[in-house]
């Protein structure tokens, strides 16, 4: 088993440059008294692209959702152990969720657009975290929805509403209205489940592209997607992590044998 | 058991069966046409009601109503040279009694009318007011200037020697303490549902909801009651205002009954906001006030601006709350002077107005009106609603 399950962790300072991005460490979480994940712990590296994948009920959206602790949200949700970004624990008692968000973004299963015009959508992000000066405004707008390939559809028409987009546009603009403003880390729970396999292709090129810049961690039931997209794979089974690794490996030669039936189709 | 020809022939096989139609399943098909007609008679019944109110009305529209004290008498003798309406708007009578009454009953009405007319004192007759008809629209609507005033005025006097009409601080009066009461309601009722919707605890929630909804099964009597005792003493200590039964108070009252109403309507409306929009904006980095502020509450303007019409329509029909605390029909735009609203009017004065007479149907038309209000105020918040919906999901 060469890969990084139980790497060594030398450094948690944020200065030194051999630490992860993200270092989850024993992590675990209970919804009331039930255990979804046990005992985590995984390190993620800065420009990946990383999957979990598993079967359904595995606690992969749970665990992505930690990431920028939109389990809050939930009543009776209790978490262990320690969660890292950047070297700063983020459910340290001081951490304003707000800015937290602001660093790690967020793209959903369902494409969700406000009801607004797809300019405004793009906008409200920029707005809350303080871009007010209206060239300025454009100027973010038009590049995010540049690197999300959206721009050339949609720039003759920024303000009509974002709900009369197909639905993998709108997938799209959701990623263009993360990405707006400058995350370090894009989580995606699924993001192209809902979407016909000419959408799904652009928006897995869409992953591909945004690599160079960001951070992604995707949640993902489709096999293939992560083996085409992702650069390391973590398997899970029951709240547990069984293996992480690069995504060549787990798919070709995986260490464990509840990996190997996975994915190769034998349960999930 | 070999199966009889004949019988098989005449029951369905194969695809004979999808020629029978509702006769299938009768029971679905009866219960459907069932609730059709009960739908129907809802329809039907707010068509009679208007009805009813209308005829009861159209006197005062087609000016077939006079309530001036002098008239020419017309001696008996010369009923003959009359024509029919015009005996029928003398005697205050309908086309139908004319015909049924016997001509010895109409005689009598004649003296009775002509004796009325010589009892008047001398100086009496002379008042110019005596011998106008205050149904006419002109006094209903604009304003005079009545014997012994000094400039033309609104009055609301619909008892006495001379009966004035003037509808309009009746109109002024509603429109007060409706605005006020409305002012007072929405941005609280809107404010709360928000908060129970979006910001409240699960267990802050569980309490919230029902003891505001609650507040809607307290009798408006007893409302008003609290109003004219409590609140119109403590308002009055705070404000230091002159009148201390007022249109304000009213007003006030009059939102807490109306704030239930808009409460759980828009509350309803909050709470069926797709929870995807909620979760967008938090992992955009919205506050939670933001998220509420900014998406929750735009996303739902449909069902809140609904609530705030269905408000309105509640505001200007209650009657009980302004009976109570105030009923002055005082013409006045200031808010701590009295009002009397047109459902209080039609409350205190029906039962002493005269049926079929003048002030009977005055009250009619003022119902009719009130329905038209009601009528148009939601048709207008209808277009506006569809307008907003049109917009939110790109529809132009």
């Amino acid at each position: 088993m060469a890969e990084t399950l139980i790497a060594p962790t030398a450094a948690t300072n944020p200065a030194n440059a051999a630490a992860s991005l993200i270092e989850i460490e024993n992590l675990s979480l209970y919804y009331g008294a039930t255990k979804a994940l046990k005992n985590i712990s995984v390190k993620l590296e800065e420009k990946l692209v990383t999957a979990f994948i598993g079967p359904s009920g595995c606690g992969k959206s749970t665990l992505l959702r930690c990431l920028n602790r939109m389990n809050d949200l939930i009543d009776n949700v209790r978490i262990e152990g320690l969660m890292k970004i950047g070297g700063h624990d983020i459910y340290a008692a001081d951490v304003d969720v707000i800015e937290l968000r602001k660093r790690v973004g967020m793209v959903f299963q369902k494409s969700n657009p406000f009801p607004k015009s797809i300019y405004e959508n793009v906008a409200y992000g920029l707005r809350l975290h303080g871009v007010k000066n209206k060239s300025d405004l454009d100027a973010r707008i038009e590049q995010s929805l540049q690197q999300s390939a959206l721009w050339d559809e949609v720039k003759d028409r920024l303000h009509s509403s974002a709900l009369g987009l197909s639905g993998g546009q709108q997938q799209r603009l959701c990623i263009a209205r993360a990405i707006a403003i400058k995350p370090e880390i894009i989580l995606m729970d699924e993001p192209a489940s809902a979407l016909d396999p000419i959408a799904t292709t652009r928006v897995e090129d869409l992953i591909l592209d945004l690599k160079k810049e960001f951070t992604i961690v995707i949640v993902t039931h489709n096999m293939q997607q992560a083996a085409r997209i992702s650069d390391q794979t973590a398997f899970f089974y029951l709240g547990e992590l069984i293996e992480f690794g690069a995504t060549g490996k787990i798919f070709t030669n995986p260490a464990q044998k509840r990996t190997e039936d996975y994915v190769s189709g034998r349960f999930g | 058991m070999t199966p009889n020809p004949n019988n098989e022939s005449r029951r369905s096989h194969g695809w004979m069966g999808i020629h029978r139609g509702h006769k299938a399943r009768p029971g679905e098909w009866l219960a459907e046409k069932f609730i059709f007609l009960v739908s129907l008679s809802a329809i039907l019944m707010v068509l009679l009601i208007f009805l009813f109110v209308a005829r009861e009305a159209l006197p005062v529209f087609f000016g077939q109503t006079n309530t001036a004290l002098v008239q020419k008498p017309i001696p008996p003798d010369e009923m003959d040279k009359h024509s029919a309406a015009e005996l029928e708007a003398y005697l205050e009578i309908t086309p139908d009694q004319l015909a049924k009454l016997p001509k010895s009953t109409l005689r009598t009405m004649m003296d009775i009318k002509v004796e009325a007319q010589n009892d008047i004192p001398e100086d009496f007759r002379n008042d110019p007011d005596a011998s106008i008809n205050t149904t006419e629209w002109k006094y209903l609507i604009a304003p005079h200037k009545w014997t012994d005033y000094d400039k033309p005025e609104y009055i609301w006097q619909p008892v006495g020697q001379i009966k004035k009409f003037n509808i309009i601080p009746l109109i002024v009066g509603t429109l007060k303490v409706t605005l006020i009461g409305l002012l007072f309601a929405v941005p609280l009722a809107v404010g709360a549902a928000i908060y129970v919707s979006q910001l409240a605890r699960p267990r802050v929630r569980e309490i919230l909801k029902p003891a505001i909804e609650l507040l809607s099964g307290i009798p408006s009597v007893v409302v008003g009651f609290f109003a004219l005792l409590v609140m119109a003493t403590v308002l009055q200590s705070i404000f230091h205002y002159q009148t201390r039964l007022n249109a304000f108070v009213a007003g006030l009252a009059l939102g807490f009954a109306v704030i239930p109403v808009i409460f759980s309507i828009a509350e309803d409306a909050l709470t069926s906001v797709p929870r995807a929009y909620t979760q967008a904006a938090l992992a955009l980095g919205a506050s939670r006030w933001q998220t509420a502020w900014q998406i929750v509450l735009p996303a739902a303007l449909p069902g809140v601006f609904a609530a705030a019409v269905l408000g309105f329509g509640r505001a200007i029909g209650e009657t009980m709350i302004v009976l109570m605390v105030c009923s002055a029909s005082v013409l006045s735009w200031s808010v701590f002077d009295s009002a009397r609203s047109i459902t209080t009017t039609i409350a205190a004065e029906m039962a002493e107005a005269v049926s079929g007479g003048p002030h009977y149907r005055i009250l009619f038309m003022l119902g009719a009106l009130l329905f038209a209000a009601t009528f148009v105020s939601n048709m207008i918040g209808d277009f506006v609603i569809h307008r907003f919906k049109n917009k939110l999901e790109g529809k132009r």
